[in-house]
């Protein structure tokens, strides 16, 4: 009988047969912890009696979430944390380096890797081909002291992607449009695992953008095949020998099977305050926004930034729609930086924050106030998401963001470009 | 056995429903921490909620974000378990892990303030207060070893492993 990518993965990584269902005890290739939830995490793993760190060359510590430090408190955390990896022999990722799944992207996850972190979000590597997902602290602790941890294997939902972007239209639209479709737990407990011809009309970070969101859907993992797309990823990274090709079996057995034609799709939104609330952004029209953000580990990458750039060329954000943006990784912003993209959107009047998570939770940096509204390209409209259970969320692509940033309501981009 | 008052709430009860983000400062201040639990979701819950008191709720209790500081306040806030029509993933493993049982039922015949039984080993919750009485879905077999020994850090403490 024919697997799937989180049967196969979770069989290699467990010495075991692995079928949907099975409980298995896996080997772990990456653990990594950051500042909201990684103070915690040590404090568990101290209080385990479990003595030194299973894999230190291969468990990571980031401080992405309050990035400069806004209080002391969170200071006092950050200082923990560094403390931490020097005595553990961790790696760390300090200020100003980025969010830490757009780092693992770039240089740790390989495909066929078992990746777990206390950050629901663990997920986007999952567009790599890793079987990647997020834990609470006791169970990241216990996987930093074991170097594993135990699974239930999921069953695979396969979603068959057929058709091209029309233009304008982004992984961000995709993905958005799926979690409608599917609920905000429609697949809990489950794998979201993407194929068909169309994946290769996606590039890595659309890839990324989709595995991001499966936890939205309610997903243990979103999973693309390490396919040409992922290999030549890894090339332009500089890391070809992290690349082994990773694909399901083609008599795999799936709990069941979705298309999604992407030619079909168009700019998508997701209202306050659940992220399956989705609409077809011309249908918000009229809906004024107060704060646009453009960033995270959902839409803060190279390509993002690009298509915003593209958008506010020459031209001014709406007089009364703040425009922010924080660029996923130190990485990407250089890059931003050398293609123009950064001159062209600081013309266009954006306000630039640190390479790191930004307003997306809550924390700091662009808080609302009661009754705003926010367009943000991350990944959650919870209520109170933004620092405010007062104010309103609403989740789009760059395209839409920056379109918005420029009407200063809800815009459908096509309408600009 | 656990007994106490049911505290109700609807669908989709978020991590940031139960504490936000906003609060992130107090993370490593645990008992300032717990003085917010569910604050967006029912402002007076942290006043009202006694020792063995239960959270009832409908879908996707937990939705979100990873942070075990969410099952962690709830635990601190005397709660002895969770019912729910379903929960999320994250959640339930981080709740388990800490020794708070989350237990799947049809919550719909529980109202706001009935007096709650739970008979954990017997699966069966009584509602004292309208005499109706339910039974809970099991909780897979590795999560009740490590519920049994109060959690995964008191497991792993005594077995030095997993033994599943």
């Amino acid at each position: 009988m024919g697997k799937t990518l989180a049967e196969k993965i979770l069989g290699v990584k467990s010495g075991n047969d692995a079928i949907a269902s099975d409980i298995v005890i896996s080997q772990v290739d990456l653990v990594f912890i950051q500042d909201t939830t990684g103070p915690l995490a040590i404090r568990q793993l101290r209080e385990s009696g479990l003595k030194k760190l299973a894999i230190p060359e291969r468990t990571a510590v980031f401080i992405d979430h309050a990035v400069p430090s806004p209080t002391h408190a969170l200071s006092n955390d950050h200082l923990v944390l560094r403390r931490f990896a020097a005595e553990a022999g961790a790696v760390m990722s300090d200020i100003g380096e980025g969010v830490c799944h757009q780092l693992v992207a770039e240089s740790l996850a390989r495909p066929g890797d078992v990746i777990v972190a206390s950050d629901s979000h663990t997920v986007t590597a999952g567009g790599l081909g890793a079987f990647a997902t997020g834990m609470g602290s006791s169970d990241v602790a216990v996987a930093m002291g074991l170097g594993r941890t135990w699974f239930r294997v999921p069953e695979s939902i396969n979603i068959t992607v057929t058709g091209k972007f029309q233009k304008t239209v982004s992984a961000k639209d995709f993905i958005l449009h799926l979690i409608g479709r599917v609920g905000a737990d429609g697949a809990t407990y489950k794998a979201l695992e993407f194929g068909g011809d169309g994946i290769k009309d996606m590039s890595m970070s659309g890839r990324f953008t989709v595995a991001n969101m499966a936890v939205e859907a309610g997903a243990k993992v979103g999973l693309f095949p390490a396919d040409d797309v992922a290999r030549d990823y890894l090339v332009e990274q500089g890391r070809v020998e992290d690349y082994q090709p990773v694909f399901p079996d083609v008599d795999a057995v799936y709990e069941r099977t979705m298309q999604v034609d992407l030619g079909a799709l168009e700019p998508t939104v997701a209202r306050p305050h659940t992220v399956d609330n989705v609409v077809p952004a011309r249908e918000l029209k009229g809906t004024r926004i107060q704060q646009v953000f453009i960033g995270t580990c959902t839409n803060g990458r190279l390509e993002d930034l690009e298509i915003a750039a593209r958008i506010l060329k020459g031209k001014k954000h709406h007089p009364d729609t703040r425009l922010l943006i924080a660029p996923a990784s130190r990485r990407g912003f250089l890059d931003s930086l050398e293609k123009g993209y950064i001159q062209t959107l600081a013309e266009a009047g954006a306000t630039f924050l640190p390479a790191g998570c930004g307003p997306c939770l809550g924390l700091h940096q662009g808080v609302l106030g009661d009754g705003e509204a926010c367009l943000s390209t991350s990944n959650r409209n919870f209520k109170g998401r933004m620092g405010n259970p007062k104010a309103f969320v609403y989740l789009g692509s760059p395209a839409t963001a920056a379109a918005t940033a420029l009407a200063g309501e809800i815009t459908d981009p096509r309408e600009v470009m | 056995m656990l007994r106490g008052k049911a505290f109700k709430f609807g669908d989709g009860i978020s991590t940031d429903d139960i504490i936000p983000g906003r609060y992130a400062h107090l993370r490593s201040n645990l008992d300032e921490l717990a003085k917010h639990v569910l604050e967006d979701a029912d402002s007076t819950f942290v006043s009202r909620v006694k020792e063995g008191d239960l959270i009832v709720a409908g879908n996707n209790f937990g939705l979100g974000s990873s942070r075990e500081h969410a099952p962690l306040v709830i635990k601190m806030a005397g709660v002895s378990a969770i019912l729910a029509k379903s929960v999320a993933r994250i959640f339930f493993r981080n709740a388990i892990n800490l020794g708070l049982p989350v237990l799947i039922c049809d919550t719909d015949g529980i109202n706001d303030g009935d007096e709650l039984e739970v008979d954990l080993s017997a699966g069966t919750v009584r509602d004292i207060s309208n005499g109706q009485k339910l039974t809970f879905g099991k909780i897979p077999e590795v999560m009740l070893r490590i519920l049994d020994e109060g959690g995964l850090i008191p497991y792993i403490k005594k077995h030095g492993d997993f033994k599943l």
